[in-house]
């Protein structure tokens, strides 16, 4: 019934060319087209975070968006974002606070992370608990992952940083 | 946002923001066997890396998605299969339709119970040791009826996930509707339709106790509060949903089973009994597991099911529950009724204690553990940390047509905790006494160990005094009674609750093994020092985030003296590694790391063997420091270890005739002490509760925990902080919600509430050590203690606030409608 | 679970967009933000046979000020509308909703006139939308015309939209200094859908309401405005017993659904404490400014 699409995308700054079907959403074709398995899939009805990913540089709900909605958009995983080294910082403040102990949210949680450090460089710890709140993590109880992120903030702050790709 | 306007927080919150780092406390003199405040002493020769906080070795490639979880894994020729479940709660299954399902793109396979009935066996899931434990025999796929709704009936396999539940939407399965039963209440009436009528009622397994005199204790006491308590059925949540894969080679015979899971040992072992396997024709591998917590510890009908179909289609089959499957088809856990009563005399003595447990199951008892050892372990741990000697207790575990039930963190200690601690602070109001000063009257004291606990368990050595002692000063206790009465004045209902609690860790065989039940509580530790150098170490406990990896990796570098960059672990591979149970009841620290202390101890000595040969010296005059040989006296370094594996492996012909080096050693070990080494601790909850609105705001958490020795402290506070918020969980927001026909109403993640961010408070930890004698390692589990008593201390504390308007709710979890409802607003 | 198959196409015309759910009638959906679409269909509730996506349908993005009106193009996502300057002027009670809902991800892909379309009782936008008095504009084959929020939305998940017509824009009044908006909302976890909420829109002169827009989410089948209540509030200063005697009318006057874990009483108990406590910070407000 459905016809593929031919998708043009670039992710983690490669220019991809693929055929996909319409239904495929954004995590799916991330994972099984281009084998890129860090972004997750935990609940498929946009609530747990686990597949969160970067769209034209705002992070959206990967298993809520189609493929085919990024004709034309640059993807950023959390491969890619690694690799770029943008939150390298905060990266290291998870591991130094443990904020992971499974790993299965954390893609999501450095990505809904990184938004914040860019919208909001001044949160305080509640808000940063706010912000987060859209990421379920099983493990850690939230409360070493609300520390690297404040973390994170304040040595950027002291350091007069200005965030942003 | 919780949008309860509130106060500004309280100095005591704001002018503390709060330190990641661990307090740590050693034993206190009080101990006559411990004297003094020395440090733990080290149990290596070369300490460095025992006792700290140093980087687990996964999670660099975690936080940079790296790790490989199950499904991420692609295999040659892999298909996926999705299961029709039974829609209702109690049906017979009338007639299958595959046909046009079938005939659907990419169909492979559709399969139901007989086709699977005829490659696997069915199976009772009892114990031994629970006498007069029952239960029905059941089969990977429903036969003729279905018991609950989520029980898996037919199979479709197809070449991409996407075509099998295409399938799945043509598949007709006729069935009819059968009474179900999902009141527990009722559930051993007369009048209600057994489930399993060749049972003879609907009781899975009942327990009396009776110790001392009970009846003597309350008629003499000066107060008796009696209250029942509520706890709502809820499930695990893992964020990973349950997958595996299943690839049966036929021209091997041989199955291998990729599987997000905790103890592969046991499943290599079920899966060679139940499809007439020999043992060593399965292997079992885990990858980096997404979260288990006891959810992925017991075998699912549908974990056969996966295999089978990989027997019967000759190729890997990939199963991966999606999160709707996963809420009616991953066990439940923790539905109880418990009536209980406390007896104390007016001067604050406890003089006993009485409980009625009353929990409704599946229709099964789950797959081997068994669904009554929940119910089992709250007899066991009611009114635990104290020193009454009366205690009378009924336990009636009673099928229904739900999602069968089964071990969850914490495994009936959140129940018994909140029961008795619940029942605890009552008597204290009703004696008015402090709570914490009423507590500290009777405890168990720190000097009076081993010691008998009333209701039979064995207790090695506890910290309860010590640990009351520190609670009360990391939360400044005076300070926040002082500010919770002057709140009040103004309108503001803040409230504080403690949980004292035990908490059973580093099992013997007597947990499951003399049930009958093949699941290993012994665990071993194979060590190899590689020709540069660097050691390999294989273990039969895994990784599912807690990190175990991190700390057997410190253990055996102390042990041999290698720097932690040098060690490198070999998990979870049932072909590869040593033997073992794996990770439940708290065991990877105190169990799996008294393996990898004896392997590393024995490798090491194996390791001064060789170099005394090399070095033409006494092996008593050598010792092995940072990575080398050295002078035991002068600590002067004499060979390499690079250099002394390059002669061992390469250079043979320069090592005497008779003497051969053995630079791979294997050790075991069992707990065979206790049946369960007990540890202790102590929570405070500090919450604020809207008595117009009903909602709750947690203000903030403390926890000191006596887990032994510490290996890790940051990976211990990190796993009570976890297991604290999971605990919470039930208490506020998560209960599996059912109509009046037993369906699940609330299966998905916006429905079923489990504790995110935004509520969650800050969490300090502290410890107390006091180490096991039962090994060298002294480590205790840590893993579900968080979870044991964090409702009991959120429950008190939500009644502590709620006492200036004599209300009380005692039913988890305490949404705001319960507490509007005890406050007489609704 | 995967959603079942469909077609999907991205018309750069409103003609194309017409046409097309013409020819498909009820096997189109209209695609913008997808946050609840693509929920629904990753369930399988739903299996359309075409997926019209309108996001390139630039005329419909946009929050500008036209006349005495602040209008949103159907495409603004959640996320403008909380950071947009325009809105924090002249919409205030948007701003204030905005951070209730859901989380960031979601509010950078879900839009403005996907909540409208949708009409869930227990959103923020059609409350808000509801309590300012606004005006949906919409537009089908037939032509464009605008229709009033509280006229819009006439039963759960049920508007006044038309088959072939699209929600394109929505406007609000213009804040002024006379006015004072309120919202709150009661929710067990932030981000949730609310147990209940309350938009209050309010214009004063001195510490006299002459009007008082009460609209409540999560309590009815549409966005509920309290109209009873609303009367006897006209022309009042918002002083205690007036305050008590809103909440003794909205006793009789809400009829709230139940849900999951809320019976219809303690709804109903809880919008009158949102109620209380808009009222009183409204007031308090008014009473801060000199005469």
């Amino acid at each position: 019934m459905a016809s593929f699409h031919t998708l043009h995308v670039e992710v983690n700054g490669q220019p991809q060319k693929r055929s996909v079907q319409p239904r495929q959403h954004l995590v799916d074709f991330i994972r099984n087209e281009l084998g890129l398995k860090g972004s997750h899939l935990g609940c498929e009805h946009g609530v747990c975070g686990a597949c969160t990913v970067e769209v034209d540089g705002r992070i959206v709900r990967g298993c809520l968006t189609l493929a085919v909605q990024t004709q034309g958009c640059k993807v950023r995983t959390i491969e890619g974002l690694s690799e770029d080294g943008d939150v390298r910082d905060l990266q290291e403040a998870f591991i130094r606070n443990n904020a992971l102990q499974c790993g299965f949210c954390t893609p999501g949680m450095v990505m809904a992370a990184k938004e914040l450090l860019e919208a909001k460089p001044d949160a305080s710890r509640e808000e940063v608990r706010e912000w987060m709140s859209g990421n379920f993590c099983r493990c850690t109880g939230y409360h070493a992952i609300v520390d690297a992120i404040c973390e994170t903030l304040a040595e950027r702050a002291r350091k007069g940083q200005k965030v942003g790709a | 946002m919780n949008t309860t306007t509130l106060h500004p927080t309280s100095t005591s919150m704001a002018a503390n923001p709060t330190q990641a780092g661990p307090e740590v406390e050693e034993r206190p003199k009080v101990h006559p066997a411990d004297p003094g405040d020395k440090p733990l002493h080290p149990v290596t020769e070369d300490p460095r890396y025992i006792g700290k906080s140093v980087e687990r070795p996964s999670a660099r490639k975690l936080v940079q998605g790296q790790g490989t979880y199950i499904d991420d894994i692609e295999l040659p020729r892999m298909a996926h299969v999705v299961y029709w479940r039974s829609p209702v709660a109690h049906c017979r299954i009338k007639r299958i339709d595959a046909s046009a399902a079938r005939g659907m793109p990419g169909v492979v396979l559709v399969a139901d119970g007989h086709d699977i009935a005829k490659i696997c066996k069915p199976w009772v899931a009892v114990l031994g040791h629970l006498a007069g434990m029952k239960s029905a025999p059941q089969y990977p796929l429903a036969l003729e009826r279905a018991c609950w709704q989520g029980e898996p009936v037919v199979a479709i396999v197809a070449e991409t996930r996407e075509q099998a539940e295409d399938a799945l939407q043509v598949l007709h399965v006729d069935i009819e509707e059968l009474e179900p039963v999902v009141d527990m209440e009722t559930a051993l009436d007369a009048a209600t339709p057994l489930i399993h009528p060749e049972l003879g009622d609907n009781l899975c397994f009942a327990r009396d106790l009776n110790v001392g005199e009970v009846d003597d204790a309350f008629a003499r006491a000066d107060a008796v509060v009696e209250t029942t308590f509520e706890f709502g059925r809820h499930t695990g949540v893992t964020l990973e949903p349950r997958c595996q894969i299943a690839e049966w080679n036929s021209a091997d015979q041989k199955l291998t089973v990729y599987h997000s899971f905790q103890a592969p040992h046991m499943m290599q072992d079920l899966y060679a009994r139940q499809f007439d396997l020999p043992e060593s024709q399965v292997r079992v591998v885990c990858k980096e597991v997404g979260g288990s917590f006891g959810i992925k510890v017991h075998a699912y009908p549908d974990d056969f099911a996966t295999v089978a179909l990989s027997m019967m289609c000759k190729r890997p089959v990939k199963f991966v529950a999606d999160r709707i499957e996963s809420f009616i088809s991953d066990i439940h856990a923790r539905h109880h009724r418990v009536k209980a009563r406390i007896a104390a005399s007016k001067s604050g003595e406890i003089l006993a204690f009485e409980m009625d447990d009353l929990t409704g199951i599946g229709p099964y008892s789950m797959f081997p553990r068994t669904s009554a050892i929940e119910g089992n372990q709250v007899v066991n741990l009611v009114g635990g940390p104290y020193k009454h000697k009366n205690y009378r207790a009924q336990l009636k575990v009673v099928f229904q047509n739900k999602t069968p039930t089964c071990q969850y963190r914490g495994v009936g200690h959140p129940i018994a905790c909140a029961v008795t601690e619940g029942l605890v602070d009552q008597a204290a109001r009703a004696i008015g006494m402090d709570p914490l000063e009423f507590r500290r009257k009777n405890v168990i004291p720190d000097d009076a160990y081993p010691a008998t606990g009333a209701s039979g368990i064995k207790l090695e050595v506890l910290s309860h005094q010590a640990c009351l002692r520190k609670i009360e000063q990391m939360m400044d206790y005076p300070k926040l009674k002082a500010e919770i009465e002057a709140l009040r004045e103004m309108g503001i209902y803040r409230g504080i609750g403690f949980a004292a609690l035990i908490e059973l860790t580093n099992p013997s065989a007597a947990f499951y093994g003399v049930g009958g039940a093949r699941i290993a509580s012994q665990d071993g530790c194979t060590m190899r020092l590689d020709p540069s150098g660097a050691i390999s170490v294989s273990v039969s406990v895994g990784e599912q985030g807690q990190g175990n990896d991190g700390i057997y990796r410190q253990i055996a570098a102390d042990a041999v003296g290698v720097d932690l960059e040098k060690v490198r672990l070999v998990l979870s591979d049932t072909d590869v590694t040593p033997y073992g149970g794996g990770t439940w009841a708290s065991r990877g620290a105190g169990v799996g790391g008294e393996a990898v202390l004896l392997a590393g101890q024995a490798l090491r000595a194996n390791i001064v063997k060789v170099a005394a040969v090399i070095l033409k010296r006494d092996a008593a005059e050598l010792a092995i420091r940072r990575g080398q040989v050295v002078d035991a006296q002068t600590l002067a370094p004499v060979l390499d270890m690079a250099e002394l594996g390059r002669v061992a492996y390469f250079r043979s012909d320069t090592l005497p005739k008779d003497f051969t080096p053995e630079l791979m050693v294997t050790r075991h070990y069992a707990q065979r002490d206790f049946p369960f080494i007990f540890t202790n601790g102590v929570q405070a909850s500090y919450v604020e509760v809207d008595p117009d609105t009903g909602f709750v705001k947690l203000l903030k958490h403390w926890a000191v925990e006596d887990c032994g020795r510490v290996i890790n402290p940051k990976l211990v506070d990190e796993q009570i902080r976890g297991a604290i918020v999971q605990g919470i969980g039930g208490a506020l927001l998560e209960e599996c919600l059912y109509d009046e026909r037993g369906l699940m109403i609330n299966a998905s993640m916006a429905d079923y509430l489990v504790p995110m961010s935004g509520e969650m408070p800050d969490i300090d930890v502290a410890h107390v050590q006091t180490p096991t004698r039962s090994s060298q390692l002294g480590a205790k589990g840590a893993g579900e203690a968080g979870t044991a008593g964090a409702p009991a201390a959120v429950m008190n504390a939500i009644n502590d606030a709620l006492s200036p308007f004599q209300a009380q709710c005692w039913s988890q979890p305490l949404t705001p409608e319960k507490i509007l409802r005890a406050l007489g607003k609704v | 679970m995967k959603s079942p198959q469909f077609d999907y196409c991205k018309p750069d015309s409103l003609e194309q967009v017409f046409s097309l759910l013409a020819q498909h009638g009820d096997d189109a959906r209209i695609l913008a933000g997808g946050q609840t679409l693509m929920a629904t269909l990753n369930m399988r509730l739903s299996e359309p046979a075409l997926l019209i996506d309108i996001t390139g349908l630039k005329a419909l993005g946009g929050i500008r000020v036209q006349g005495d009106r602040l209008y949103i193009g159907a495409l603004a996502t959640h996320t403008d509308i909380e950071n947009s300057a325009l809105v924090a002027q002249h919409a205030p009670l948007l701003a204030q909703a905005a951070p209730h809902i859901a989380h960031r991800a979601i509010r950078n892909s879900g839009t403005w006139g996907g909540s409208i379309a949708y009409g869930d009782p227990a959103a923020e936008w059609p409350c808000c939308l509801c309590a300012l008095d606004g005006t949906v504009h919409l537009q089908g084959p037939g032509g464009a015309r605008q229709v009033s929020a509280t006229d819009f939305f006439l039963d759960l998940y049920t508007t006044a939209l038309q088959p072939g017509e699209i929600v394109v824009g929505a406007d609000v009044p213009l804040d002024s200094a006379a006015d004072w908006v309120g919202f709150d909302e009661l929710a067990r976890r932030h981000g949730d859908y609310a147990v209940a909420g309350l938009a209050v829109a309010a214009r004063f002169q001195g510490t006299l309401a002459q009007r008082v827009n009460l609209c409540f989410l999560g309590i009815g089948q549409i966005p509920l405005r309290a109209r009873r209540t609303e009367a006897l509030l006209a022309g009042k200063t918002l002083d205690a017993g007036t305050i008590e005697i809103a909440v003794a009318s909205l006793k009789a006057e809400l009829d709230p659904l139940p849900d999951l874990t809320h019976r219809a009483d303690t709804k109903r108990h809880l919008a009158t404490v949102l109620a209380r406590r808009l009222l009183q910070a409204a007031h308090a407000s008014r009473s801060a400014i000199p005469a």
